[in-house]
């Protein structure tokens, strides 16, 4: 287990030297996406407002309030649950360039195959922990799709973002699976009266 | 009383409504709110409550969790309960919400039985301090058409808030549970109606593959809330009030029922999904078991899950509207 600290737009090096149960800290930029904002991505053949090359993700919804210059003040902002949205990883990594996703939760086999072939990886979060992820970003720098309120996509602007965990490498590992596929074995074992 | 559906009332409205004004003393002379303002008051305060200050039983456990973790050499499931308990320290320094995910609310009113009150308007005020609590914090709203997805913009709508109500017989004050249940761990609720000979072995066996079914998106560590017997609804129902209303470390009044307890927390924990599902021993910080005796044909068995925050808060209030406020145990 080592730990990084990473600048964005992050590079294909970047992802690949890291393994799962790794740390990494994030200095720069992330953007904020969720249901509705990939649906209107995928679904609708609208692109992404801002270059995504290099980018990181973050799966989030976030609690704001509006100054009357039309900027935003962050009140809470915290992840949601990756799976829900997993089948937009594939085409974030394959067709936009996306080299991470910070979510909970974690993402299914498939997006796990694409991550490894596009050399993107999937940071996990502490879910819930929106106190300490609103502390850790600095400011809302940007927003875009505000008719989604509040699932449109923003820019945010984070200083030493984490630590997170890499529980999805960018060499096929996951650390869901393995610890789902053990859960289940020990299941199996169990002599339940 | 007019019915006033969907409202919302703007920042920094006056606590009395146009009705109760009316009535008021003159400024300047003292005055208890009536029981009706007290109630309005209290469900917004509560939902806030709820939001920001995790209860004392909750804290113990995750600390509890971190220590065996760290002595078990685990340092990712420590770095993950370490984590909880900065951002709960966070939140309590800053006075802000723990979590992003400001949930549907559910209140659970339990009326004395000397009270003499007007259910509908009591109902109201529950939903008008919630729609308050959202428009004046303001708390991000979460509630949409089931089909159209469109927002209220309030927290509250057809059905929502969530209000169970009871009565408790003899006394004449109010007590109002309120839970925000957030949505990672309330998307992980599930129902079997098991035949009866599956027994005491299909109750765990289901209880178990529901909760590696759930994995890490429930944000584990969770409190297991299971339902046995009753009705199908009401084992749903039973679920939820285990799961959310009850603080850890009681137990079933039931004997068996709190030996189950205890046999699924060794079990759940030995399945190594742990914080966040990304491995350790502390998946699960309790099994909750309320239940209900059912038919001879039957064996329902519900769980609904709560997410490490554990999130609840408790008033009571008396026929005056004197307000205590606490963490609550059902």
């Amino acid at each position: 287990m080592a730990h990084y600290k990473l600048r964005t737009p992050l590079t294909e090096l970047d992802i690949r030297r890291l393994r799962v149960e790794d740390t990494v800290a994030i200095d720069g930029v992330i953007f904020g996406i969720r249901d509705a904002t990939q649906i209107r991505i995928f679904d609708r053949g609208v692109p992404p407002p801002a270059d995504l090359t290099g980018a990181v993700c973050l799966h989030t919804a976030p609690g704001v309030r509006k100054r009357p210059d039309g900027t935003y003040e962050k009140l809470s902002i915290g992840t949601t649950t990756s799976t829900r949205m997993n089948r937009f990883v594939p085409g974030l990594v394959g067709k936009y360039g996306v080299r991470a996703i910070i979510g909970k939760g974690g993402v299914l086999e498939d997006s796990v195959a694409a991550m490894a072939r596009h050399g993107a990886a999937y940071f996990a979060i502490v879910g819930g922990a929106a106190a300490l992820t609103t502390k850790q970003i600095e400011a809302i720098e940007r927003v875009w799709w505000e008719d989604l309120m509040p699932e449109c996509f923003w820019q945010f602007r984070v200083k030493e973002f984490g630590p997170l965990i890499v529980a999805i490498d960018s060499h096929g590992e996951s650390l869901y699976r393995r610890v789902r596929e053990r859960a289940e074995q020990r299941v199996k074992e169990f002599r339940l009266k | 009383m007019t019915r006033r559906d969907f409202v919302q009332l703007p920042a920094g409205a006056p606590l009395m409504d146009d009705h109760r004004a009316a009535q008021a003393p003159a400024p300047g002379a003292a005055r208890l709110p009536t029981i009706y303002e007290a109630v309005e008051a209290v469900a917004r305060e509560l939902y806030w409550r709820a939001l920001k200050d995790i209860p004392p039983d909750v804290r113990a456990a995750l600390r509890g969790g971190l220590q065996s973790e760290r002595q078990s050499g685990n340092a990712t499931a420590g770095q993950v309960l370490f984590t909880i308990l900065e951002n709960i320290r966070t939140a309590d320094e800053q006075d802000t919400l723990v979590c992003q995910d400001t949930g549907l609310p559910i209140y659970k009113i339990l009326v004395g039985g000397t009270l003499q009150l007007d259910i509908p308007e009591l109902k109201e005020r529950i939903r008008r301090g919630c729609q308050r609590a959202t428009a004046e914090y303001p708390l991000r709203s979460n509630t949409v058409h089931p089909l159209t997805r469109k927002h209220t913009g309030t927290n509250t709508g057809q059905g929502i808030p969530v209000i169970m109500l009871d009565f408790i017989p003899g006394t004449d004050h109010i007590e109002v549970h309120m839970a925000p249940k957030g949505s990672g761990s309330e998307n992980m609720s599930f129902l079997r109606m098991l035949n009866p000979e599956e027994g005491r072995q299909g109750i765990k066996k289901f209880v178990l593959d529901c909760v590696v079914a759930s994995g890490a998106q429930p944000c584990p560590p969770v409190v297991v809330g299971v339902g046995l017997g009753g009705t199908s609804d009401l084992a749903v129902q039973l679920a939820k009030e285990a799961s959310t209303f009850r603080p850890i470390g009681s137990s079933n009044g039931d004997p068996d029922v709190a030996q189950l307890e205890r046999e699924l927390l060794g079990l759940i924990n030995q399945t190594g999904i742990g914080p966040q599902g990304l491995g350790g021993a502390t998946t699960a910080l309790a099994v909750h078991i309320e239940w209900a005796h059912t038919h001879i044909t039957q064996n329902p068995v519900a769980v609904n899950m709560q997410c490490w925050r554990g999130e609840r808060a408790h008033a009571v209030i008396t026929p005056e509207g004197k307000v205590t406020y606490s963490h609550g145990a059902l």
